[in-house]
């Protein structure tokens, strides 16, 4: 039976076997080639990669003195050269090369492989900016493309459902590495955008090596992302790897996580947004009304409104002013034409006839008297002597004459004056002066002279 | 059609400022001091009804909450 004292310790055997390393020679100094492959510098200035080939890989490490003189960066695929020692890590139980120089050895072949695809399509114009489909706001359904086992799924998920659970997700579980991978993916994108109300896709897969990543390299993801009518988030690996995917995706994400946040907003962001709107359009419409009654007091307030007696005063005092101005103006004007009238009647009187006509009417008086003076002295004269006359006249009467007892005759044509007038058997009338005597003539006696001449 | 509060307000600051022009004849100061006085009641009016009804969105927003 083997007691105790026969069993070594982990650190002695771990000891002994870091000794057999170390001592053999063919190890202290070893060339060895292969390709780069999970490159990480640390801050401190290490680098640690692994270096591979189709059937190996072993774990090395390059410290920050070596890495310094390094004259290029060391990246993912790339084929090199180095020189170094092996040991045993005793704290990992694990060996590892230690590096101490390296040289390229061109670049990996799935490095040529990415460059070549990334220029065809570039060329094609698939990465071009103007290809690109905006994103729905608030997307309704998110198809999610990824593995169903992973970090990517569950964190996709969780974010969809922290930030929008109105929005339905399906995912269609895929291969997302190895052989198969691509044309799964393919097919993934192919029956999302058979399904009708579906407006975003996440397309991606969580971390890995370039191996593990290479299915979003391959030129048939590329161009079933490119024909998709869907628009595409793509959400492969690490903030740091890049792609063909990323470049031909409508949006790339550097990480599943950020996707689902791309995708949809954030919903406490969009009540927040909400109740700040309906604050906003509150306090605005409040300020509104508010302001509006300012306006419409300072309106109301304004003196026309206040004494409205101001609109029509004016004119009152207007019509006042007038009438005053129109009674000065008639009295005025009364004033003036009665001094005219004045004036003028008594130029008027100064040249009226009433004197001429007084003066006249003497003068006529004055002659009429004359007249009637005259008359009257004619007239009495004229009485005298008609009188005288009168008398005399008296004294040569026939009259006179016949009372003497003279008498005359009357045949139809007047006095007979001669006996040459009459004819026997005549009537005559005879005139006595106090009678008529109608006698027929017997005969006649011519010659003799009595008579007398009437 | 109804003219808004903001049109029924500018015709009556227009109004005003004709008035306090005092360049308006009798009749047509009179006939502008009604439709002034009829433009204030309706702005008063609409002013009321806007408020109400804010109030009531307020109130029951609130309630919502």
């Amino acid at each position: 039976m083997s007691s105790a004292a026969n069993y070594l310790t982990v650190s002695a055997l771990t000891r002994y076997i870091k000794r057999k390393f170390d001592a053999d020679p063919y190890l202290r100094k070893v060339y060895v080639k292969g390709e780069l492959s999970n490159v990480k510098y640390h801050s401190n200035g290490h680098i640690y990669f692994t270096l591979k080939d189709a059937g190996a890989r072993i774990a090395c490490a390059m410290f920050a003195s070596q890495a310094r003189a390094l004259s290029f960066r060391a990246e993912e695929g790339m084929n090199v050269f180095v020189t170094g020692d092996i040991s045993v890590y005793e704290n990992a139980g694990n060996y590892q090369f230690y590096a101490k120089t390296m040289e390229p050895d061109g670049v990996g072949a799935l490095f040529v492989a990415y460059e070549q695809l990334k220029q065809k399509l570039e060329k094609e114009g698939l990465f071009s900016p103007t290809r690109k489909q905006p994103l729905p706001p608030l997307p309704r359904h998110i198809g999610v493309i990824t593995s169903s086992t992973g970090a990517a799924i569950r964190d996709i998920l969780t974010t969809l459902e922290r930030r929008f659970p109105l929005a339905k997700v399906t995912v269609i579980p895929t291969l997302v590495q190895g052989p198969g991978a691509a044309p799964a993916i393919v097919k993934a994108i192919e029956r999302m955008n058979e399904v009708p109300d579906v407006d975003v896709l996440i397309v991606g897969r969580g971390g890995g090596s370039i191996e593990d990543l290479w299915a979003f390299n391959e030129e048939a993801v590329a161009r079933a992302i490119v024909k998709s009518r869907v628009p595409i988030i793509s959400a492969v690996g690490h903030e740091t790897d890049t792609t063909i995917a990323d470049f031909v995706a409508d949006l790339r994400a550097p990480t599943p996580t950020a996707a689902a946040e791309l995708a949809v907003p954030d919903q406490l962001q969009l009540l927040q947004n909400i109740r700040s709107f309906s604050d906003r359009i509150t306090q605005q419409t409040l300020g509104k009304v508010k302001q509006s009654r300012i306006d419409l007091q300072r309106v109301k307030q304004s003196a026309v409104f206040q004494d409205a007696s101001r609109l029509y005063r004016p004119f009152v005092e207007q019509h006042l002013r007038m009438t005053d101005q129109l009674q000065q103006t008639t009295m005025r004007t009364i004033e003036r034409v009665g001094q005219q009238q004045e004036r003028l009647s008594l130029r008027l009187m100064h040249v009226s006839p009433v004197e001429r006509i007084q003066r006249a009417q003497q003068q006529i008086d004055t002659i009429r008297q004359r007249i009637l003076y005259s008359t009257q002295q004619q007239t009495t004269a004229k009485k005298h002597q008609l009188v005288n006359r009168i008398r005399t006249l008296e004294a040569l009467s026939p009259l006179q004459t016949l009372q003497k007892g003279f008498l005359y005759a009357e045949k139809e044509h007047g006095v007979v004056k001669t006996i040459e007038e009459i004819q026997p058997k005549d009537t005559l009338q005879l005139h006595f002066y106090d009678g008529t005597a109608t006698v027929q003539v017997q005969s006649l006696e011519k010659g003799g002279n009595h008579g007398t001449d009437i | 059609m109804e003219r808004t509060f903001e049109q029924a307000m500018k015709q009556l600051e227009e109004i005003v400022r004709r008035l306090e022009q005092g360049d308006v004849p009798l009749e047509e100061s009179i006939d502008l001091y009604k439709k002034g006085m009829e433009l204030s009641a309706e702005c008063s009016a609409k002013l009321q009804q806007a408020e109400k009804q804010l109030v009531q969105f307020i109130d029951a927003e609130e309630e919502a909450d």
